[in-house]
C-alpha cells in the first residue's frame, strides 16, 4: 500500500509538449510511471515521449481512462489546467508550476472543494511512491520502498531527508511534496490523515518551514488521534521576520509563522523535532 | 511587492475611498508648492517601506507653506530604519473625530480573502489582535460570491459605528476589496480610517478618510497589472537584490558572516539554521534554483562576496535531476570569473556526488560530505581556523 498514486495510477502529463513537461515526462516514464496521456491544446493527434497527445483532458480520460494528472503548464494557464482536470473528473490533480496568484488559487481550490478533487501542490516537487509511480519532478533513484511516510512543503529538503533515509537502508511508502504557496490543495492534516489510514507507512516524517500556520493545525490534529509516530524539521529558524523566503509562503507576517512557534506546537504532542535534516533520519532510525 | 504609502493611497481612491488632498514630494521647493496650493493646514509624512515613521520624526505637521518647506527639509535628510527618505506626502490635514482600521489579508489557514474592521484605529493592528482580539471583527469573503453588503452592515455595526456612517463606511470598504481584487493584492489596509471632526457639512469633508494606505501586491500577480509593476521603488533594493531578482535569483541579506549559496528555498533554509546550530551566523539567504549555469552561480558569488562581512561560503548543493559535477564545473566556472581570497566549503550529494567532489577539491575548496560537517567546516573557515576531516 501507499498513498494517492501507485501502479494503478493512469497518469496524463497537462503541458507534455513543453520543455520541462517533456522531460520530466521521460523521466517518469524511465521509473515505471504509467504514463498513460499527454494534453497540449492544439497539439491533439501528436505524440510526445512515446505517449498520445490529445487537445482536453476530457479526451485523454475518454480514450485512455487517464485518472491521475500533473501539470507542467505555465504559470498564467495553470489555474484553468487544474480546473479543466477537476471538471475531467480526475481525482488526484499535482500542480508542479510555481508563480500562480493567490487569488485565482483561492477560487480554484473552493472549486475542488465542491467537486471533491484533491490537489496537491502547486509550487511543489509532486508525489512518489516508490517502486511503482514517481508523479513530479524528483530524482528517482534516491528513493526506495518501505515504511516511512514523507510529507514536505519543500523540494531538495525533502530529497535531502529521503536520501539520508535511503543511505540508513530505511525505504518510503510514500513522499509527498505538498507545495510552498500560501494557498495549496492538500495539507499537513490532508497528507497526516492518508499516512495514518496506510497500512504500509509505519512512521511519519513531516518537514515544515516558516510562513502560515499549517504545522500547528498539524500538531492539533496529532494530538490524541494520532498513532504512528511523527518526527519533524521545521527550516526558517534564522529566518528574519517580514522577508520572504524564496517560497510565496515562506514569510513570518504579523508575527505569525515562526519556526519557534511551530517547534513549540510539534513538541506538545510528542512529536520528535530534529535540530537538522541528517538527524531526522537518526530519530527514525532509533524508531523502527 | 510592497507599495508605498502614496502609491497605494491613489489605487484606492481609483477605486472609490476618499483620500485627503495631497501630493508627493521630492525637495522641500516642491512640498512648498503643494502646501501652497492647497492653502490649508498640511501633513508632511515620509514615504518609505518600514512602519514606525511617526516614532522616528517622519511625520510632521505644518501650518504654513514655510513650514512645509522647512518640515520637509527635515524629514528628506532622515534615515529611517536604515532607509533614506527619497519623497515625502504632503496631504491636507484632516480633522480627527475618532481614528479606525480597515483591511483585508489572505487568511491561509481559512482559503478566504478576510476582511477585518476595528475601532482601535491608528495603532499597530497586531497589537490590538494581541491585547483585545474581541476589538476586531472579521469576514470572511467568499471568492465566487464576493463582499456582500450585510458583510459590511455587520462590520460596522460590529466596530461601533453610528448608524449614519454605515453607508459610507460600507462604500469604503467595497472600494478596498475591489482595489484589493483589481490589483492582485496580498495585503490592503487603511489605518487610520478617519472618522472627520465635522461629520457631513463644515469644510465639506466627507465623513470618513482613508488618512493612512498600504498595499502588498503579490509578485505572482504583476503580470497582469503592468502599470502596478512599474510602481517597483528600486531605490528602496539594494543593489545586491536588484541584482539577484534580475538573475532569478531568491536572495535575502542577513547579518551573519557565512554566505550561503544552496539549490531549493527550503535547503536553504536548513543551511542558514546549521549554521547558527554549530554557533556560527548566515550572511545570507539564497537560493539558486535548478540548473547550474555558470553565469548565474557566478552572479550568487558575486553577490554573496560584495557583502565585506563574508569571511567564509558554505555551498550546498543536493543534485537530483541537476548532477553534482555539472554544479561543480559551474562553481568553477564562477569562480574565475570572481577571484575570491574568501575560504569556500562545497558539499555536493546526490547525482554524480564523487566525481563533483573531485572537480571541486582540484580547486583547493573544503569538502564536506554531511550538511552537518560541511557546517561546521565554514564556521570554523569564518573564524579563520581549520577543522580537519
Amino acid at each position: 500500500m501507499s498513498i494517492l498514486v501507485n501502479k494503478n495510477t493512469r497518469l496524463v502529463v497537462q503541458g507534455i509538449t513543453g520543455r520541462e513537461g517533456l522531460f520530466h515526462t521521460e523521466q517518469m516514464i524511465e521509473y515505471g510511471t504509467p504514463v498513460v496521456a499527454g494534453v497540449t491544446p492544439g497539439k491533439g493527434g501528436e505524440w510526445a515521449a512515446g505517449v498520445p497527445v490529445f487537445d482536453t483532458v476530457k479526451e485523454a480520460v475518454e480514450a485512455r481512462g487517464a485518472n491521475t494528472s500533473v501539470i507542467f503548464v505555465p504559470a498564467r494557464f495553470a489555474p484553468d489546467a487544474i480546473l479543466e482536470a477537476a471538471d475531467a473528473g480526475i481525482q488526484v490533480i499535482v500542480c508542479i508550476t510555481e508563480g500562480i496568484p493567490t487569488l485565482d488559487m483561492i477560487g480554484v481550490k473552493a472549486y475542488l472543494d465542491q467537486v471533491g478533487a484533491r490537489l496537491i501542490g502547486p509550487n511543489c516537487p509532486g508525489i512518489i511512491t516508490p517502486g511503482e509511480a514517481k508523479v513530479g519532478i524528483m530524482p528517482g533513484h534516491i528513493h526506495r520502498p518501505g515504511p516511512v511516510g514523507v510529507v514536505s512543503r519543500s523540494g531538495t529538503l525533502t530529497y535531502e531527508v529521503v536520501y539520508a533515509l535511503t543511505q540508513r537502508g530505511i525505504g518510503q511508502s510514500t513522499a509527498v511534496g505538498i507545495g510552498g504557496d500560501p494557498i495549496i490543495g492538500t495539507t499537513f492534516v490532508d497528507a497526516l490523515k492518508l499516512f495514518e489510514e496506510d497500512p504500509q507507512t509505519e512512521q511519519i516524517v513531516l518537514i515544515g518551514e516558516i510562513g502560515g500556520t499549517d504545522e500547528e493545525r498539524a500538531a492539533d490534529y496529532l494530538a490524541g488521534r494520532m498513532v504512528k509516530p511523527v518526527t519533524a524539521f521545521i527550516a526558517g529558524q534564522t529566518a528574519p521576520p517580514g522577508k520572504r523566503m524564496g517560497h510565496a509562503g515562506a514569510i513570518i507576517s504579523g508575527g505569525t509563522g515562526t519556526a519557534e512557534e511551530k517547534i513549540k506546537a510539534l513538541q506538545a504532542v510528542n512529536v520528535k523535532v530534529a535540530r537538522h535534516p541528517e538527524e531526522i533520519a537518526e530519530i527514525v532510525a532509533s524508531q523502527m | 511587492m510592497k507599495l508605498q504609502e502614496y502609491q497605494s493611497k491613489r489605487i484606492f481612491a481609483r477605486y472609490g475611498v476618499p483620500i485627503p488632498a495631497g501630493d508627493v514630494a521630492s525637495t522641500p521647493a516642491e512640498a512648498r508648492e503643494i502646501a501652497e496650493r492647497l492653502g490649508k493646514r498640511v501633513v508632511v509624512k515620509a514615504q518609505v517601506l518600514v512602519g514606525g515613521r511617526g516614532k522616528a520624526g517622519g511625520i510632521k505637521l505644518a501650518d504654513t507653506p514655510a513650514e512645509a518647506e522647512a518640515v520637509a527639509r527635515r524629514i528628506l535628510s532622515l534615515q529611517i530604519k536604515g532607509l533614506p527618505v527619497r519623497k515625502v506626502l504632503v496631504d491636507e490635514a484632516a480633522n480627527i473625530r475618532a481614528e479606525l482600521y480597515l483591511g483585508l489579508v489572505i487568511d491561509r489557514a481559512r482559503q478566504r480573502v478576510v476582511m477585518m474592521g476595528s475601532s482601535e484605529g491608528g495603532v499597530d493592528i497586531e497589537e490590538v489582535a494581541a491585547a483585545r482580539p474581541e476589538k476586531i471583527i472579521k469576514a470572511a469573503i467568499d471568492p465566487f460570491i464576493g463582499l456582500r453588503d450585510y458583510q459590511t452592515r455587520e462590520l460596522a455595526l460590529g466596530m461601533g459605528l453610528e448608524r449614519e456612517l454605515i453607508r459610507p463606511f460600507g462604500q469604503i470598504a467595497r472600494g478596498l476589496y475591489d482595489a484589493f481584487i483589481g490589483s492582485d493584492a496580498s495585503l490592503a489596509e487603511i489605518n487610520p480610517l478617519v472618522i472627520t471632526g465635522d461629520g457631513n457639512g463644515g469644510h465639506g469633508d466627507p465623513p470618513l478618510l482613508a488618512v493612512d494606505g498600504k498595499m502588498v501586491l503579490d509578485d505572482n500577480g504583476l503580470f497582469r497589472h503592468p502599470d502596478l509593476a512599474a510602481m517597483r521603488d528600486v531605490d528602496e533594493e539594494t543593489p545586491e537584490e536588484r541584482e539577484a531578482r534580475q538573475y532569478g535569483l531568491s536572495y535575502v541579506k542577513l547579518d551573519g558572516n557565512i554566505g550561503c549559496m544552496v539549490n531549493g528555498a527550503g535547503l536553504a533554509m536548513a543551511t542558514m539554521d546549521i549554521t547558527k546550530l554549530y554557533g556560527g551566523a548566515p550572511a545570507n539567504f539564497l537560493d539558486i534554483g535548478g540548473g547550474a549555469q555558470a553565469d548565474r552561480v557566478a552572479a550568487a558569488l558575486r553577490i554573496i562576496l560584495s557583502d565585506a562581512h563574508v569571511k567564509a561560503v558554505l555551498f550546498n548543493i543536493f543534485g537530483g535531476i541537476t548532477r553534482c559535477d555539472e554544479v561543480a564545473r559551474g562553481i568553477l566556472a564562477a569562480l574565475e570569473q570572481v577571484p575570491t581570497a574568501v575560504p569556500m566549503v562545497a558539499r555536493l550529494v546526490g547525482t554524480n556526488e564523487e566525481e563533483g567532489r573531485a572537480i571541486l577539491a582540484s580547486a583547493q575548496m573544503i569538502t564536506a560530505s554531511t550538511l552537518a560537517e560541511a557546517a561546521q567546516k565554514a564556521v570554523a573557515a569564518a573564524r579563520g581556523s581549520t577543522v580537519s576531516a
